[in-house]
């Protein structure tokens, strides 16, 4: 017996390294502590002088409604600006974009070159409010249901599958 | 040689990376304050780098939170305030050294853990090699008898 431990641990571990890197776990990726939780409070001018400033008043619509933290100066939040239209267009999601420590000129140049998904936006210049909603970097995208409640953090750009295979189940459950 | 060279190289380097993150930024006028602002900047991972605790990390979120640190601090909040304020927004893992609760008893009792398994082989492996003890003098006379009565 005792000289099928060797082979028996062996085959253990093949079977853990295999495991974690057949999943798609991203090791920087942290779980969001908002998840369950409102919204954080806040109140951020808007890219557009026209329109009132954002607040979490804006989230609880009674639908689900995504906020995305973007930056012009961010080369991933362009890779993923496509799937945000797609979401906006083809999906009919509220999109709301938060400008993340980006110069108001840049934020809206980035937006007329590349389309505006977004229903409103606000302007997060030194990225206090990316702080309280514990970003670590742009693009984030929180997914908050009807009552203003979080519900899924998609860190990263939207890209690749991760459109159809994260962020649209966890969008059709709240549907 | 050459290794020697690049080690010099890779330590001067390192001194000056040490060293980037101070001068950039204005410490707090009061020394005590600043020296309390450091010492909590040490134990607060960077969340872009990781490995790395935002004092010593030139990522742009290591520096907002060492901004951040700083004016709680001036503000004359208590280091323990911040940090929870931090773990509040990011999680523990904001902590560079996890809190002992118990969702985190597995990691901190795992290394004694092995320990354990180790010692435990170690013993049983002692246990199976040691030798029979030699036989009596009964045993030696009963094994003996019944070899000549085989004959």
């Amino acid at each position: 017996m005792s000289r099928f431990v060797p082979l028996i641990v062996v085959a253990a571990l093949v079977a853990l390294f295999l495991g974690m890197m057949l999943s798609d776990r991203n090791p920087n990726e942290i779980d969001s502590v908002l998840i369950g939780r409102e919204a954080p409070e806040f109140s951020l001018a808007s890219l557009d002088d026209a329109s009132p400033a954002l607040t979490q008043a804006d989230l609880s619509t009674g639908k689900p409604v995504l906020v995305n933290f973007f930056a012009s100066w961010c080369v991933p939040c362009r890779a993923e600006h496509e799937n945000l239209m797609r979401l906006a267009g083809d999906y009919r999601v509220e999109v709301i974009g938060i400008a993340y420590k980006n110069e108001k000129d840049q934020a809206i140049g980035f937006l007329n070159e590349l389309g505006n998904p977004f229903s409103k936006t606000g302007l997060d210049l030194d990225g206090r409010v990316g702080i309280d909603w514990g970003v670590s970097g742009v693009p984030e995208t929180f997914l908050i249901d009807g009552d203003g409640i979080v519900r899924y953090r998609h860190w990263g750009p939207i890209v690749g599958d991760s459109l159809e295979t994260r962020l649209l189940p966890e969008l059709e459950a709240l549907r | 040689m050459k290794n020697k060279l690049f080690a010099v190289w890779v330590s001067l380097l390192a001194a000056f990376a040490a060293h980037a993150v101070a001068v950039d930024e204005k410490p707090l006028e009061d020394p005590a304050l600043e020296a309390q602002a450091r010492a909590l900047m040490k134990e607060i991972r960077c969340l872009q780098c990781q490995n790395q605790s935002i004092e010593d990390s030139n990522a742009d979120i290591a520096r907002d939170l060492r901004a951040l640190i700083r004016e709680r601090i001036a503000l004359g909040d208590s280091p323990e305030n911040v940090k929870s304020y931090l773990v509040d927004r990011y999680g523990d893992w904001v902590l560079l050294k996890p809190p002992v609760k118990s969702s985190t008893y597995f990691l901190w009792g795992s290394p004694f853990f092995v320990v354990l398994i180790i010692a435990f082989l170690l013993v049983r492996r002692k246990q199976s090699q040691s030798v029979a003890a030699p036989l009596s003098a009964d045993e030696e006379a009963r094994l003996q008898e019944l070899l000549e009565r085989e004959q």
